[in-house]
């Protein structure tokens, strides 16, 4: 690859991760199972299950149709406490497979605010994303979400 | 009357004044949710007293030297497997000077070292090495008559039934299988009826009373109320086959389960009370993770088995859990859910077994709402401590066991609650 394709890549990448952390921290959740491939697949596990090797997270989707299951119920189905996420992104590194895959690795911050106006920080962790390049653009075929905050404050209700 | 006096009189005091107006378990005053004097009585009545505790699955710890840190109530333990292939467990605080003796969380080791001094104990707790014990050159070392074998870590009994291990600080309390009781066992039996795998745990920490927990899974009355997943996606109903029952011995255990009964006519009953539960036009598109697959006699959908104080046993679909219950403080608990599949599932059971854990913990779809409710009573409680929670719900039939209406599970919690605090 030229520099140029990596710039090119950089670039690219860059922005699905910044659309990743806008829909998100937007309460524009019906746009996020839009980033990932029909069969793409989301997960998010604690730390401690990633380093043992261990299966069981929080949240696993592997179809774009679990996700935006998850959107309705978070709609519609699921009571917790109006809040706002507010993700910090940092060290992303980009690996090139081919033309048309890549891996991805960032670590994040997520703050929480509460209805109350609270804000704390809600979870640490790193993201691990495999992302593929589409007619639409570039989307995620797999995310996997390794936080280090193993004790989750409350509850779970919005993807991180 | 001087001021000196005043303060006397407010010292001698009982700190535990709390008053239940009724002996049967359905008006509790708020105050036990939060007072610190209560927590403290709990420590070392209920957690450090009689009871067995629950505190790992034998499939987290397999191998000879296996072991993990874990808690009972909040005093810090460690439950290892010893090189010839039983349990021990033991307080995790060196018999030097007191300092955290196991600093990780799990790992295999077929002895301990204190990071402070090196003192060096083996699986069981022995004390097996003492740095310059004898001394070095004219320095002088530990006295002569030191006793090692007087000077092990403080040893729990502990006992496993069926793949689930509890241990206790108490020399006196029945046989684990005794005080799990005749009306227990079997349904543990259910779960735990072939070897497991154990695969992994999500930790939840909730700014709330342990008790409030404690109440929230023995209340089937709450389930189609509060967890809208239910009825918004159309999978249980009131109407369901149900059990309510509580352990004939003390009631501080119990079981529940939801049974699903074919041709149900109860949402037509939903609709005419008008609640709030009845939504229509909601549908999953992938309601594979609501699948069910048949490895039990009676196909519950959902058990829930609490087993004082500190273990929940759980099947919702064929998602099988121990949860383990922590108390932090008065107004914090940790949840820690245990996942577990069997040994000889299918890749597809597997499979369907992982993605059903998106029903339970932290974020469950059947489960994320528990949390959030307890905290909400512990901040409308706060200032109400002489105030009284309301248990009536089934208070006409209480022997009544084939219902999901009722809060009688909590009253026979309640009751005996007392007693062993001697409330
Ligand atoms: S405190 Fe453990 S060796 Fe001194
Ligand atoms: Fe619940």
């Amino acid at each position: 690859m030229t520099s140029l394709d990596n710039l090119l890549l950089w670039f690219d990448l860059h922005n699905l991760q910044e659309r990743y952390v806008s829909v998100l921290d937007n309460d524009q959740l019906e746009a996020w199972p839009d980033l990932f491939t029909k069969d793409g697949h989301y997960e998010i596990v604690p730390k401690e299950n990633a380093d043992a090797d261990l299966p069981i997270g929080l949240i696993y989707c592997n179809s774009q149709s679990m996700m935006r299951d998850r959107i309705l119920s978070t709609r519609e189905a699921n009571l917790y406490e109006p809040q706002t996420y507010r993700h910090m992104v940092s060290g992303l590194v980009i690996t090139p497979i081919d033309k048309t895959t890549a891996r991805m690795q960032s670590s994040y911050l997520v703050f929480r605010t509460n209805q109350e106006g609270d804000t704390a920080i809600y979870q640490a962790g790193k993201y691990e994303d495999l992302v593929v390049s589409t007619p639409d653009g570039w989307r995620y075929q797999s995310k996997r979400v390794i936080y280090d905050t193993l004790r989750v404050a409350t509850l779970l209700a919005i993807p991180v | 009357m001087g001021h000196h006096d005043l303060s006397q009189t407010e010292i001698k005091a009982s700190p535990l004044d709390i008053h239940f107006p009724d002996s049967d378990g359905s008006r509790i005053p708020y105050e036990v949710f939060s007072s610190q004097a209560v927590y403290e009585r709990e420590q070392e009545r209920i957690y450090r007293g009689s009871t067995w505790s629950f505190v790992a699955l034998e499939a987290e710890i397999p191998h000879p030297g296996d072991f993990k840190s874990t808690y009972i109530g909040d005093t810090p333990v460690v439950v290892t497997r010893t090189p010839d292939g039983s349990l021990a467990a033991w307080v995790n605080r060196c018999s030097h000077r007191g300092a955290k003796l196991c600093v990780l969380p799990r790992g295999n080791a077929t002895s301990h070292a204190c990071l402070y001094h090196q003192w060096n104990f083996d699986s069981q707790g022995n004390l097996t090495g003492v740095p310059f014990r004898r001394g070095q050159k004219d320095m002088a070392g530990m006295p002569p008559e030191f006793d090692m074998k007087a000077h092990g870590l403080k040893k729990l009994r502990v006992d496993s039934y069926r793949g689930l291990i509890f241990a206790s600080f108490s020399d006196t309390v029945a046989t684990l299988p005794e005080y799990l009781g005749t009306e227990m066992r079997p349904w543990i039996d259910r779960i735990m009826h072939k070897p497991i795998v154990y695969l992994g745990c999500t930790r939840q920490y909730v700014n709330a009373n342990w008790k409030l927990y404690f109440e929230n899974v023995k209340d089937p009355y709450h389930a189609s109320l509060l967890h809208l997943f239910h009825t918004t996606f159309n999978i249980m109903r009131v109407g369901m086959k149900a059990r309510s029952i509580p352990d004939a011995t003390h009631g501080l255990h119990s079981i529940i389960t939801a049974t699903r009964i074919e041709d149900d006519t109860s949402g037509a009953e939903y609709k005419a009370q008008d609640i709030r539960s009845m939504n229509e036009g909601f549908h999953l598109e992938d309601d594979s993770v609501l699948g069910y697959v048949y490895e039990f006699e009676e196909a519950t959908t959902n058990h829930i088995q609490s087993i004082f104080p500190q273990l929940v046993l759980q099947q919702i679909h064929n998602s099988l859990v121990a949860r383990q219950l922590l108390p932090k403080a008065p107004d914090k608990f940790e949840l820690i859910f245990h996942f577990f599949g069997y040994a000889d599932d299918t890749p597809e059971l597997r499979e369907l077994r992982i993605k059903q854990a998106n029903l339970v913990g932290p974020a469950g779809y059947i489960s994320m709402e528990d949390g959030y409710a307890t905290e909400l009573v512990q901040r409308g409680t706060l200032r109400e401590s002489k105030s009284c929670s309301v248990l009536d719900m089934g208070l006409g039939k209480p022997d009544q066991q084939d219902t999901l209406i009722t809060e009688g599970l909590i009253r026979r919690f309640w009751s005996e609650y007392q007693t062993l605090m001697a409330l």
